[in-house]
């Protein structure tokens, strides 16, 4: 009797020890990491996505080359455009494909365009990349068929379900914002855009080296394909640009590959690199990198243009006489307004971005 | 499958919850086909080897079980008994020469495999070397834990040639005991008498056993991952320029290697007790907390006890009443000296186990070198021994006291640690220039005003390593004093729970795995 009642005892323990231990694996994964507060704000986009409350007619899913680039808050402004961009770093195609297929799922929009940048890469990259793109990403099956389709040949899926085993060894270089931003985070973007007030003018553009194969991959066509069908079971219509960010070289191959594929199965593909003149881009003001990514105010111009086309071509609604959505864009507008006020201070006051450095 | 892979744990849990869920007749089975899934993800090819061992041992020791049934048999009978005396003698004599040769045969072919697969290069390197020749060197698999397994099968072969024990008559059951997947990688190289009752037995599922199984599970990945694997980092700065890290270095990565080898390997036999305990298959301790010891005799009662015991059981003891030896030892006390020839045969058996204890940790001439520094250090202290024995008699009080033990124990276990060095740098000549600089470079101020943390490791991973270190001390003083920590923390319900799920943390957290690390196999895998 008593033998069973200490074995009974010991099974409780024993219980309650598997609790805490999940639980205190979950909490010192949250505290460990990284939280892209400052210096490398990129792997804080993804997970920024959730805290809409509006649909949007709009998204945008690619690289940097969206999230550095278009504004939503000014197709907003001028159009009345709700518009989301889903970008993250080096975002590769499959993975823009579980992130629109994930959105799809939680809103309908109207249009969704898609970035070909990413289209050179058919295979896995970087593990870092993967990270700062899909931990954001609450557990679902989007999110490990995104891990399954994203990881290199060192990477392990249990390491992106539990995060202590990926960075575990962040012990020794915890910071105060690892403790300040433990459970809930600041935003970083305004609707997915990432903002740069900063200007470096584009000066040489590096040679444009010659590729040995210019064959865009078979991974690649057959993510687009998906993406296009996903699109159209949504009732969403998929847009292929390309952003005329100047570099990386965009190849005239890779275009007429994905132009051809555009007319083959009736889409759209806007090639926006040789509308710079028609946008009004001037790479000496309107870039923060030399001509790799615009800054705020090149990103403004593309975005007028840009919103022009998606209200009269695809006929994007105007949403500024909803009071829902005017009040929810009312505050983007704000955040967006004071995150450039703050970075033109900074300007003022250092010179250059401080808060854009790692810890300097 | 490495012991430290998400891939292994897996397949842990996967097998425990099968093991208590299927009808326990068919337990042993599932472990076989565990052995099997578990040894073909390092190969196939390492899996036909095995069988061919499996295979020689099983009809080896069946034949020298009929022949012997057969001939207890016959002179049992009425016919047998009818026999003469000289008939009865030259009848069991020829089935002793049949099962002699059987034996022999199972030898050749067994320690056959593992000579060709294991020691073909270093003969050819050597007779190379020797020949000023250019045979090319073989391209081999070396399946793995080939050394272990050879050396438990054999010890059945000799088991049952002795008649010691019985020859199983179930091949899968030979199979089991030879491929017994914790105790593949680094032992503890078990006997059939030992293993067979447990391992083929039905287990009914025992919570403190299977407790205390995964308490030891955890130790052990303790001990590996946030000791071992994080020191091995600077062994491996240290051992690989022995150049540049001479004096004080080489004394700093001996001691840093004995704490990794031991973490290492205690670590790896922790899990493998574990896993069996958990399995319900109880298995002998390997270690005896070695850095205790007082000489080098005792450390090597306590250090890898299995693989001592199979060397003192099937080389040291059979060789030492070996005839040929009993004859030459004969003749040295009549033409040399009385005391020498009475010595002659442990000393000849001690050197052949030594030589042949450290061919069988590699092949290569450091680690020949190393067994016979062995061999020549435990002679020597058996040597002075009477000395010793005369100076503990005079100085009672002072032998007797805690500082004379640990003078002992320190003595030991540097002792210990610049025998390894020829395990630290595998080479013979390097290792007896690294030691020798340790007493003609005084770098020892350089090598404490921020050199170690060029190493590899940071002031807080020599921190965790030293708290890590701590701890095993300390578990080892209490294990010393008081017997096993874990059934001293279960008396107290709440606290073995509380201990281990804080043990788990600091693996999970401060363990040396993942992207950055390089978490190591076992150091004696590779033996």
């Amino acid at each position: 009797m008593a033998k069973n009642k200490s074995k009974k005892v010991h099974i409780i323990c024993l219980a309650l020890c598997l609790v805490l231990v999940i639980a205190a694996v979950w909490l010192l994964g949250r505290l460990l990491q990284p939280k892209y507060m400052s210096g490398v704000l990129e792997g804080a986009m993804t997970a920024e996505y959730y805290n809409e409350t509006q649909p949007h007619d709009v998204i945008f899913i690619g690289d940097c080359e969206v999230y550095e680039n278009f504004s939503p808050v000014t197709m907003w402004e001028d159009y009345g455009i709700t518009s989301y961009i889903r970008g993250s770093a080096q975002q590769l195609i499959w993975q823009s494909y579980y992130l629109l297929e994930e959105a799809l799922e939680k809103e309908s929009p109207a249009v969704v365009v898609y970035n070909v940048q990413a289209m050179k890469y058919s295979e896995p990259q970087s593990e870092a990349y993967n990270r700062m793109a899909l931990d954001g990403m609450p557990l679902s099956k989007h999110k490990i068929d995104a891990i399954e389709a994203s990881m290199c040949t060192d990477e392990d899926m249990i390491s992106y379900l539990i995060p202590l085993l990926r960075y575990h060894s962040r012990w020794n270089e915890l910071s105060s914002e690892d403790f300040e931003y433990i459970f809930t985070r600041k935003p970083v973007t305004v609707s997915g855009y990432l903002m740069r007030a900063d200007t470096k003018p584009m000066t040489k553009l590096p040679n444009v080296p010659v590729l040995e194969d210019y064959t865009i991959g078979e991974a690649c066509w057959y993510y687009l394909d998906k993406m296009r069908e996903l699109c159209q079971s949504n009732g969403a219509e998929l847009v292929l640009i390309k952003s005329p960010s100047l570099w990386p070289h965009w190849y005239d191959e890779w275009d007429e590959q994905i132009s051809e594929y555009a007319e083959e199965n009736g889409l759209d593909y806007i090639n926006l690199l040789p509308c710079a003149e028609e946008i009004g881009l001037d790479m000496q003001s309107d870039t923060y990198d030399g001509g790799l990514h615009l800054n705020v105010y090149g990103a403004q111009k593309l975005s007028k243009y840009f919103g022009k086309l998606l209200a009269d071509k695809y006929e994007v609604p105007d949403r500024r006489d909803d009071a829902e959505i005017s009040a929810c864009w009312g505050k983007k507008c704000e955040d967006y307004y004071e995150l450039l006020a703050a970075q033109k201070a900074e300007l003022k006051e250092y010179g250059y971005l401080k808060s854009w450095t790692l810890g300097e | 499958m490495l012991f430290t892979s998400y891939g292994f744990i897996a397949f842990l849990i996967i097998l425990f919850a099968l093991y208590y869920i299927i009808p326990r007749k068919r337990q042993w089975l599932l472990l076989l086909c565990a052995d099997v899934l578990f040894y073909a993800c390092a190969g196939w090819q390492g899996l036909v080897f095995m069988a061919a061992t499996v295979t020689v041992s099983w009809a080896a020791t069946n034949l020298m079980g009929s022949s012997l049934s057969k001939q207890k048999a016959y002179l049992a009978s009425d016919e047998g008994k009818a026999l003469s005396r000289p008939e009865r003698k030259e009848y069991k004599k020829q089935h002793e020469k049949k099962r002699k040769a059987i034996f022999i045969l199972a030898l050749v072919i067994d320690l056959g495999i593992l000579a060709a697969l294991k020691y073909t290069n270093f003969v050819i390197f050597n007779f190379n070397s020797l020949f000023s020749t250019d045979v090319a060197a073989v391209d081999w698999v070396l399946p793995l834990g080939i050394s272990f397994y050879t050396f438990q099968t054999v010890s059945y072969v000799i088991d049952v040639y002795w008649e010691k024990v019985e020859p199983e008559r179930n091949i899968l059951k030979v199979a089991l005991f030879t491929s017994f997947f914790p105790l593949l990688i680094q032992g503890p190289i078990s006997r059939f008498g030992d293993l067979k009752d447990t391992l083929f037995a039905e287990h009914k599922a025992d919570f403190k056993q299977i407790s205390f199984g995964l308490q030891r599970i955890l130790w052990g990945y303790f001990k590996k991952l946030v000791i071992a694997d994080r020191l091995l980092v600077a062994v491996t700065a240290l051992c690989g320029d022995p150049a540049t890290y001479s004096g004080a270095y080489v004394f700093l990565g001996a001691v840093f290697y004995a704490a990794e080898l031991y973490a290492d390997f205690t670590g790896g036999i922790d899990i493998t007790i574990g896993i069996a305990q958990v399995l319900g298959v109880s298995v002998r301790e390997n270690f005896i907390r070695p850095y205790f010891s007082r000489n080098i005799a005792e450390y090597w009662r306590r250090w890898h006890i299995s693989m001592g015991t199979w060397f003192k059981d099937y080389i040291f003891y059979p060789l030492s009443v070996a005839p040929w030896l009993l004859k030459l030892s004969k003749k040295a006390r009549k033409s040399i000296s009385d005391g020498f020839g009475r010595k002659l045969s442990v000393y000849v058996s001690t050197i052949v186990t030594w030589f042949l204890t450290g061919l069988w940790h590699g092949a290569a001439w450091n680690f020949v070198v190393w067994g016979l520094l062995n061999a020549f250090f435990i002679l020597l202290a058996e040597e002075f021994k009477p000395l010793s024995v005369k100076f503990r008699e005079k100085n009672a009080r002072l032998t007797s006291s805690f500082g004379y033990r640990v003078f002992e124990i320190l003595r030991t276990f540097l002792l210990m640690c610049s025998l390894r060095i020829l395990d630290c740098y595998r080479d013979v000549a390097v290792s007896f220039e690294a030691f020798a600089s340790i007493f003609t470079t005084n770098n020892w101020v350089q090598a404490f005003s921020g050199e170690l943390l060029n190493l590899g490791l940071t002031a807080a991973d020599y921190l965790v390593a030293g708290i890590g270190i701590a701890l095993m001390f300390t578990v080892s003083c209490v294990q010393e004093k008081c017997g096993s920590v874990r059934e001293l923390l279960w008396k107290k319900t709440a606290v073995p729970y509380v201990v281990f799920g804080l043990l788990a943390l600091a693996i999970l957290v401060f363990g040396a795995y993942g992207v950055g690390y390089d978490s190591s196999q076992f150091i004696y895998n590779q033996f």
